[in-house]
């Protein structure tokens, strides 16, 4: 806006200038604060990133909390100028609560427990899935209102005649109790694994299938063919979330599979951090070498330990579990 | 180009077509796929909701021979509504701070996915922390979180938030509200899965509904009101449903450890008989819970669908009468031998 003139500014021109660059300045701030069309403003940003960060602090808070007092020493626990960093990298906790909670034999029993069910889950679920989505019957929408009943309906109502028809069977306290309803699509959380197959397999291409049926494919081929290579991203989420349910899963897993009244050997990790106390108490009579009071670091060590192998998988596998609602389709198209 | 719609067919010109046996078959298959889940649902879900309906009309005892019945009709029922001391206050207590936290978790969530959606920098990673405690939470651990009280957050005065809330409300509303605030955290660990939810339904609205608005004249606060809300209300219903779900079923809720307890209490009136009973009255109390915020959220029809089938019923009563009158001028034609006017 500056005219480059030889002849010297009068003052009234000047004045002009300097409130019309006063102006333009203030335009741009206030762009800037406000923001335009396509841009958001700084406050809004300001705003945005210190909630989330707030938010985000918030929800991360128990977490770093567990890992701080996993570290600590007695004495640091109750040294009150101690507030987050523990005075010595100190993996004691981690020791006692490991071998209290027979870590190695209980992490593979998990393992177990939350994978076999989850590969039924899979085969089971992605039929029924398909079967729903492809076809045409009498009685689908009966079938689809009941899946839909199933997820509503607390497991509790169920709960005991399955329990005692377990216990007829003899699969009661093993891990056939987890198994045998998810072969049949009946495991923990299937009607939602149905649904996501549902939704994934109507989006198939009916072009594709009708193209396979023309070639001489059947029922069953199209459907491993066709159908199933375009449904690795719901076979992924699927068995992301069974198994992390199933890991986490303590009200089902200690009726059916751990014992109520008489324990079988089977236990998780979950099992083992829920009978901590009692578990630390017995340990600590038996193995008297070195093996201190309960205290809350061996808790929060213990606890740390019982996900630590989840939060690997989550880190690990980071992408899918955050893509996997987006891809699932859940929300529609 | 105006679209009306289609002209049904008319009862007596529609088609009928026998199914073929391409269809037949086509069915046969699709019955094929699902009879792994119809098997599962006859074993697992209908016959346990028959015998656990006759478990909790009976008293039952186990003994060396098997399960002892006997009949006691509702005598279950009235025993756990009227001299159980635990279930009927826990009972009253689940329902409040359901119905308090999970409009708290669904708006959260709302929240949290509205400004993810926003231009950012760093979304996946805040996705990442979001999401985390989808694979945390479980009752265990939530048990030894909360007994460490790591599950408030000791900057904010919790002491004092209670304090205030009870001064002013009721006790019965206060509790619950002051629950919330000294469980907040493991409370917002339940919207991982309903952000993403929202997140991803977000970024399916079509974009060019909100450059109209834009080009009409609308503010960011009417869109939000116009536009966004009204295509996240399907999601809202999800949620709510899946965080009631999911809240009911943790081991946090002291009903179902409740349930549990007393199917294997030693005592001659509890048991299975009883435990039954009370799952059936927790069930229905969940059930009601999901019934009432799908009528809030469920979706209606929209205005031209409904008239469209208010049109449709019109027409079919009007064909009705015709075909009354119709068949009336027959019989009377046949009664005194007239010619039927057409």
């Amino acid at each position: 806006m500056q005219r480059s003139t030889t002849v010297p500014p009068s003052a009234e021109t000047r004045a002009e200038t300097a409130a019309v660059t006063r102006r333009i300045n203030r335009d741009r701030i206030r762009k800037l604060l406000l923001g335009t069309r396509d841009r958001n403003g700084m406050i809004k940003l300001i705003a945005i990133y210190g909630l989330l960060i707030c938010i985000g602090f918030i929800y991360l808070y128990p977490i770093l909390y567990m890992i701080s007092a996993s570290f600590m020493t007695l004495d640091d626990l109750l040294d009150s100028s101690i507030q987050w960093i523990p005075s010595s990298f100190n993996l004691d906790n981690y020791r006692q609560a490991g071998a209290s909670m027979n870590y190695g034999n209980s992490l593979l029993q998990s393992f177990l427990i939350a994978g076999l069910p989850t590969l039924c889950n899979l085969v089971a679920c992605s039929l029924t899935g398909y079967g729903l989505a492809r076809y045409k019957f009498r009685g689908k929408g009966i079938i689809i209102g009941l899946i839909i009943l199933t997820f509503v309906l607390p497991r509790q109502i169920t709960m005991i005649p399955t329990y005692s028809m377990y216990a007829n069977l003899g699969i009661l306290n093993s891990v056939w109790a987890f198994i045998v309803p998810a072969i049949v699509a009946q495991g923990l959380n299937a009607p939602i694994f149905i649904m996501i197959f549902w939704q994934f397999f109507r989006n198939v291409p009916q072009a594709l299938v009708e193209a396979a049926k023309i070639d001489g494919a059947g029922h069953f081929k199209s459907f491993f063919s066709i159908s199933l290579p375009t449904a690795a991203p719901a076979f992924i989420t699927v068995a992301l979330f069974s198994f992390v349910w199933y890991w986490n899963e303590f009200y089902l897993t200690q009726l059916f599979v751990h014992g109520v009244l008489v324990e079988s050997s089977l236990t998780t990790l979950i099992i083992q951090l829920q009978n901590f106390n009692t578990n630390y108490s017995s340990y600590a009579q038996t193995a008297a070498s070195g093996a201190t009071n309960l205290n809350e670091s061996i808790k929060m060590a213990g606890t740390l330990i019982a996900v630590l192998p989840l939060m690997i998988l989550y880190f690990v596998l980071q992408r899918h579990f955050v893509e996997s609602i987006d891809r699932t389709g859940i929300t529609g198209e | 180009m105006t679209t009306y719609a289609k002209p049904r067919p008319k009862k007596e010109n529609r088609i009928r077509v026998k199914r073929g046996p391409l269809e037949k078959q086509e069915a046969r298959a699709g019955v094929m796929f699902v009879l792994p889940w119809i098997i599962g649902a006859a074993v697992f879900l209908v016959y346990p909701l028959f015998m656990s309906f006759w478990y909790a009309l009976n008293n039952i005892r186990l003994t060396s021979e098997g399960m002892r019945f006997t009949f006691l009709a509702q005598g279950n029922f009235t025993q756990i509504l009227l001299s159980d001391p635990d279930f009927l206050p826990e009972l009253v207590d689940y329902l409040l701070s359901t119905v308090i936290s999970v409009p708290v978790i669904v708006v959260f969530a709302m929240m949290i996915a509205l400004m993810l959606n926003e231009k950012i920098k760093g979304k996946g990673f805040f996705r990442l922390i979001f999401f985390l405690p989808v694979i945390i939470v479980s009752g265990p651990i939530l048990n030894s979180l909360t007994e460490q009280n790591a599950g408030t957050i000791s900057v904010i005065d919790t002491q004092a938030v209670t304090g205030a809330i009870s001064s002013f409300l009721p006790e019965v509303i206060a509790t619950p509200i002051a629950g919330l605030f000294s469980n907040m955290v493991t409370i917002l660990w339940y919207s991982g899965v309903p952000i993403l939810i929202f997140l991803s339904a977000l970024q399916k609205i079509d974009k060019s509904q909100y450059e109209a608005a834009y080009v009409d004249g609308a503010s960011g606060w009417e869109m939000f009101w116009k536009i966004t809300l009204p295509s996240l209300k399907p999601m809202i219903l999800l949620n709510c449903v899946y965080t009631i779900v999911f809240v009911s079923s943790n081991d946090q809720n002291k009903l179902i450890g409740l349930i549990k307890s007393a199917m294997f209490s030693g005592t001659s009136e509890k048991g299975y008989g009883y435990a039954s009973a009370m799952a059936w009255l927790y069930s229905l109390v969940v059930l009601l819970l999901v019934g009432i915020f799908a009528l809030i959220f469920m979706t209606r029809k929209d205005r031209y669908e409904k008239d469209a089938k208010k049109a449709d019923r019109k027409a079919k009563a009007e064909r009705r009468k015709v075909l009354k009158i119709q068949r009336r001028q027959a019989r009377h034609a046949k009664k005194y031998n007239r010619p039927t006017v057409r």
